[in-house]
Parts: C-alpha cells; sequence; structure tokens
C-alpha cells in the first residue's frame, strides 16, 4: 500500500486489523454479544426461569455447561439471556448522556461566557461526587426501579461527555472553515450541527467504547447491591449477588460464570476503545 | 503534562551530550555548579516571590468551598425530589400520621424550598442528618461508629495498589516492549474491566475455600478476638498501639483479602500512568543531559525522572478514589465489612432515607477533602503549582 494512493476507510480498517489481532478479536467478541442479545432466548438451551428441585446446584456438566443454580435453572442460558438486560441498560444510558453531554458541551464550548460557567459549574458538582455513590443516592431518591437505574447511570457519565466535547469544540472554535461557515451566513445552530459536532464525533466514538464497558461496570455493581432489576429476572449482577453466598460452600459456578461473562463484556468494549483509538488518532495511545 | 524544567537543566541540556569521556570531568563540574545556583535560586524563590504555605492552604480551602456548596445543594435536591411525599419515606412505612406530620414540622416541609434549604443547612451544621430507621441511632452516630472500617479499608486498599503500580511503571517504562511492558498493558486493560464485587468472590474461593489460607470473610476481626481499645478506630493501628500483636495479626488476616481486591481496582490506572508518565519524562532534554554528565542511573531514574513522573500520578489520585469510595460500598457488602458502604446498603434495601442521604454526603465530603489533600500534595511536589493559580 503506498501513501500517495487515496486509501478507502474501510481498505484501511481492514488493513488496521490485519496488523492488530487483538483489536479484531474484540469485534469479534462484540458481534458475538450483540446475536446474544438479540437471539436471547431463541439460543438458550432451557427456560432461564423454570426451576427444577430435583437437579438443584449441580455442578457444570455436558447437559449444562455452566451447572444450575439453587433452584435448579439453568446458568448459561440464565446467562445468556441477561446479555440483552445488561447491554441494553448500558446502551440506552450511553446514548442518553452522549446526547445530553454533546449539545452541553458544544453549546459550553461554542457560546463560553455565562453559557460555559453554568454548565462547568453543574458538572464541577456532579464531579464533586464519588460516581457509583452519586447513583445510589439518585436510585435511592427517583425510586428502586430499571429506568432509574438507566438515568443514574446517564448522569454520572454526563461530565466525561460534557467535558471531552467542550475541549474539542474550544479548540476548533476559531478554526478557518468555522469562520468561513459564519461568513458565509451560516447561524450558530447550523454551524455547531454542521461543521463542528462532525468533527468531534471520531474522538467521541473512543470514548462512548470506553465508556460503554463503565457503563455496563456500573450497572452491574447496582443491581449487586440489590437496587434495580428484581431477582427471578436474569441479569450479571444479581445472578453474582444470588451465586455470592454459594461460594464460602464451593458451589462457585453460580457467582463465577456471570462475573466471568460480565468482565469479558467489559474486557471487550475497552478492547475496542483502544483498537478504535489506534483507528482515529495513533498519538493519543499511551 | 507539564515536566518541570529547571533553568539549570535548560541550561545544561544545552551542553553537546556527546562528548569525549575524558571530558566528562568537566562537563560535571559544569553540572555542579549549576546545581548549586539552582538550589540557592529555589532557596530565594522561597522565600522571596513564593506566597507562604499557610496562604496557599487558605486558599486551596476556600477554593474547595464551592463544591461542597454544590454538593450540599445536590444532596438537598435529592431528599426533596423523593416521588410523592417526603415526609412520609423518611418515617418508614410503619409510621404514624403524627409521626409523618412530626417529620414534615423538623424538615419545614410545608413551607418554601429556599427555607427549606435553610433549614437543612442549619441542621447540617448541627451535625444532625435524622434518624436511621434500622438501627434507632441517629445518622452521624452510625456513620462515625462505621466510618474507621471504611477508612481503614481504603487506606490498605491505597497503599496495596501503589506499592504494586509504581514499580511496575517504572519497570514497564524503563523496558519498553519488553514482556514486563505488555504485561502491564494488558494488567491496565484487564484491571478497569474486573467487576469488583467479581474479584472478591473469585479471592474468597480460591483463599478461603480451595486453599484454606484465608480467614472467614466476615468482617473486621474473628469472633474469638475481642477488638483493641479505641484510639484511632483503625484496628492494625490500635492493636499496635495496645502492643497485642495477636491482635494484630488476626486483623490483617481479614483485610487482606478485600484490601487486595480493592487495590487491585485502583492498580491499573495508577500503572498505567506511572508507565506513561515515566515514558515521556525520560525521553526529556534534560534526562539525557543527566545520562550524558554520568549521574548514576539511580539518581537519574528516582532523583530526576520519578520525582516530574510524581505529578500525573497524583494528579490521577483524583480519579481513583473516586472510583476506590465506589468500589468500597461493593466490597464492604462481599466481605461483609461493617463499615458505612454497607451500612448504606442495607438502608437502601430498607427504604431508609434519612441514612442514605447521610451517607451519600459523608462520602461526598470525603471525597472533597481527599480532593483538597491531593491538591495540597501536588503543591508540595510542584514548587510551581502554588505561584500560578
Amino acid at each position: 500500500m503506498t501513501l500517495s494512493q487515496p486509501v478507502s476507510p474501510l481498505a484501511q480498517a481492514r488493513y488496521i486489523l490485519s496488523e492488530n489481532y487483538v483489536t479484531f478479536g474484540a469485534f469479534l467478541l462484540f458481534f458475538v454479544m450483540v446475536i446474544f442479545a438479540l437471539l436471547g432466548e431463541g439460543i438458550a438451551p432451557y427456560d432461564p426461569l423454570a426451576s427444577n428441585a430435583s437437579i438443584a446446584l449441580s455442578p457444570p456438566s455436558l447437559a449444562h455447561w455452566f451447572g444450575t443454580d439453587d433452584l435448579g435453572r439453568d446458568v448459561l442460558s440464565r446467562v445468556l439471556v441477561a446479555t440483552r438486560l445488561d447491554l441494553g441498560i448500558a446502551v440506552v444510558a450511553v446514548v442518553l448522556s452522549f446526547a445530553l453531554g454533546s449539545i452541553l458541551g458544544t453549546c459550553s464550548g461554542y457560546f463560553g461566557g455565562w453559557c460555559d460557567r453554568i454548565i462547568s459549574r453543574i458538572i464541577d458538582t456532579l464531579m464533586a461526587f464519588p460516581l457509583f455513590i452519586l447513583a445510589m443516592g439518585l436510585v435511592a431518591a427517583l425510586g428502586n426501579t430499571v429506568e432509574n437505574i438507566i438515568y443514574a447511570t446517564a448522569v454520572i457519565n454526563l461530565p466525561l461527555y460534557t467535558r471531552v466535547v467542550r475541549a474539542e469544540i474550544l479548540v476548533r472554535r476559531d478554526a478557518g472553515y468555522v469562520e468561513a461557515a459564519r461568513l458565509a451566513g451560516n447561524g450558530h445552530l447550523r454551524i455547531m450541527a454542521a461543521h463542528l459536532f462532525p468533527n468531534v464525533l471520531p474522538v467521541m466514538m473512543v470514548h462512548i467504547s470506553l465508556n460503554m464497558g463503565w457503563a455496563i461496570l456500573n450497572a452491574a455493581g447496582l443491581s449487586f447491591i440489590g437496587l434495580g432489576v428484581r431477582p427471578p429476572t436474569p441479569e450479571w449482577g444479581i445472578m453474582v449477588a444470588e451465586g455470592a453466598t454459594y461460594i464460602i460452600s464451593g458451589e462457585w459456578w453460580l457467582a463465577i460464570f456471570p462475573g466471568a461473562v460480565l468482565m469479558l463484556a467489559v474486557f471487550c468494549f475497552n478492547l475496542l476503545g483502544d483498537g478504535l483509538r489506534d483507528l482515529i488518532d495513533p498519538r493519543m495511545r499511551t | 503534562m507539564p515536566v518541570r524544567r529547571g533553568g539549570y537543566q535548560q541550561l545544561a541540556s544545552a551542553v553537546n551530550p556527546s562528548l569525549r569521556p575524558s571530558q566528562e570531568g568537566t562537563l560535571q563540574l559544569i553540572f555542579f555548579q549549576v546545581r548549586r545556583f539552582h538550589r540557592a535560586w529555589i532557596l530565594v524563590s522561597l522565600t522571596m516571590s513564593r506566597p507562604s504555605t499557610l496562604s496557599i492552604v487558605i486558599r486551596r480551602i476556600i477554593g474547595a468551598l464551592p463544591s461542597i456548596l454544590g454538593v450540599i445543594i445536590v444532596t438537598f435536591v435529592l431528599t426533596r425530589a423523593l416521588p410523592g411525599d417526603p415526609a412520609a419515606y423518611f418515617a418508614g412505612p410503619a409510621a404514624s400520621q403524627e409521626a409523618i406530620d412530626q417529620i414534615r414540622e423538623t424538615l419545614g416541609l410545608n413551607r418554601s424550598l429556599p427555607e427549606q434549604f435553610i433549614i437543612y443547612v442549619g441542621e447540617l451544621l448541627r451535625g444532625d442528618l435524622g434518624n436511621s430507621l434500622t438501627t434507632g441511632q441517629t445518622v452521624v452516630s452510625d456513620l462515625l461508629t462505621r466510618l474507621p472500617a471504611s477508612l481503614e479499608l481504603t487506606l490498605a486498599g491505597l497503599v496495596f495498589s501503589l506499592t504494586l503500580a509504581l514499580p511496575l511503571g517504572i519497570l514497564a517504562a524503563t523496558r519498553p516492549g519488553s514482556w514486563i511492558d505488555h504485561g502491564v498493558r494488558v494488567l491496565a486493560t484487564a484491571g478497569v474491566s474486573l467487576p469488583t464485587f467479581f474479584t472478591g468472590l473469585l479471592l474468597i474461593y480460591v483463599f478461603y475455600f480451595l486453599l484454606g489460607v484465608a480467614p472467614a470473610p466476615l468482617g473486621r476481626l474473628a469472633i474469638l478476638y475481642s477488638p483493641p481499645d479505641q484510639i484511632t478506630g483503625l484496628f492494625l493501628v490500635d492493636s499496635l498501639l495496645a502492643g497485642d500483636l495477636e491482635t494484630f495479626r488476626a486483623a490483617l488476616g481479614q483485610l487482606m483479602l478485600p484490601a487486595i481486591t480493592l487495590g487491585l481496582f485502583a492498580l491499573a490506572p495508577l500503572a498505567r500512568v506511572t508507565r506513561a508518565a515515566m515514558l515521556s519524562v525520560l525521553s526529556s532534554d534534560f534526562i539525557r543531559t543527566a545520562r550524558a554528565s554520568g549521574l548514576a542511573p539511580h539518581t537519574i531514574l528516582f532523583g530526576y525522572a520519578f520525582r516530574n513522573a510524581l505529578l500525573p500520578v497524583v494528579t490521577t489520585l483524583g480519579v481513583v478514589f473516586s472510583f476506590l469510595l465506589g468500589a468500597n460500598v461493593l466490597v464492604e457488602k462481599v466481605f461483609a465489612w461493617p463499615g458505612i458502604g454497607s451500612y448504606a446498603v442495607s438502608a437502601l434495601i430498607a427504604s431508609d432515607y434519612a441514612a442514605v442521604q447521610g451517607f451519600v454526603l459523608t462520602m461526598a465530603l470525603l471525597y472533597v477533602v481527599l480532593n483538597l489533600l491531593i491538591d495540597l500534595l501536588y503543591t508540595v511536589i510542584d514548587p510551581r503549582a502554588g505561584v500560578e493559580s
């Protein structure tokens, strides 16, 4: 591949992926998770809610790869079905905080002055809390439901997006093309939405990917301490919490499998984020 | 992050580093003179132009006030944002109408919001966070009795991760591309992916159930031992002060697994930042000059590079504390640790609102204070920090 030829983004992505097996693996894992999330019950070998007392607490076997829990429910099926809920919570939360954070950050970076001061002060106040604890407080105040877990996760991710977008807009605000757009008679809204924001998007993709992992961790942590998702529903955090009591007596498969899958999902998004960063801006690598 | 480059370092880096060995002596002499000049310059700037340490401390504390006000406003809004009647929530599900009315009166819920806020701040100033429904005690006394347990755990976790992260980061930075470098990069990505509660359970399974080397994960001290006389509230310190080595060993055994769980979580960002900071410092001009002038590798690494690399590490500590305090809650639940985290979890489940609000406020204030301490530490490490802002 010579540098003088224009390279299509797809070819470039393929080139980088072939150089970087880890990112490629993360992409594969990501697709597998999306398939699990979409199909869910369709590919689970058993009904995730069907209990069967005669096979309760049986260790992993050929019939039950991940063993069964204290009610005889198949752990593998529960872990598979939980993918949709766990990824769903994280995706919705990240989309919410990305949308709101982008608007706040763009306004704050573009207009500066009072707008910037008020928004920055609000964000600083959120940052003054240890974020997981703020999420706990929010869920306690808003009510113990899955929607509120999503809102709480969205709020604690808001500072990240607002700050990154603000910083990125700030360095581009006085760029030549923005000046040109302004002189051509474009309004503030159009300049922000059509000229500035698209340039921020590539950097944001990296943050979204890294943040997804964190959002999954937070949501699972909240349900681990008993917030949001209610017990019979399969969800990774709550499954680990339910299995925790059996760890001491040696029934490890109840907690270890959902925990390991949760870890794998977060790991996947972190690797994906690192890979995207190399793709978009190699200088950001540390 | 800015790298500290004093006058002498720039001056010395102008000297050609590729000198023949016979000329090294001369260069060292020059270098020595320049260092002496730098020391004198620091002394002068300390006494003349630099504001006193006290005024820096005062300025930092004033700088933290808006955060404290913000935290109080947010916790106030959270209490009043309860869907339905906050008084009914605070009184609990079993309360009579009189009790609810009385709570409404004490919280001032029948008045305007600004008035309610003034009442709220007044109660905070008097140290009144209300009563816990589950324990029947005041929330303040509940939190105060449990706070040392949480502090001991968090500090132990921090010490564990620092003692591992700093050497790992330095090793990775001094041997770029080696197996230890790759290992640290994998560890940094894997470490932030670890759910704390999962790591904790894994450690319990391996070290308690399989190997049998760890004590049962139930609290700070096994039932056989009586807690040492309370002086600091930290069992490790108190038992040492009492000269009771057996209790010390028992407390340490209980503390080990939760502290490691917490530390593993904080390890990743710290090792990552140490590595990056060391790499950028080691490639700078003044390190090249120091190498060229024949200083011992040890002196260069710790006297010059590490001290400059510490600045980004200290900055990261703020974020790490945010993680640690949050992860603390999960670890305390896993290990039945009697700190304020597990107190908040049981309060959350029992819808004990006064206790939850008190916990959120305490943690937030603790975090503000920790950030203040980090700022002050930064001033100590970097002499310019106090002058600039």
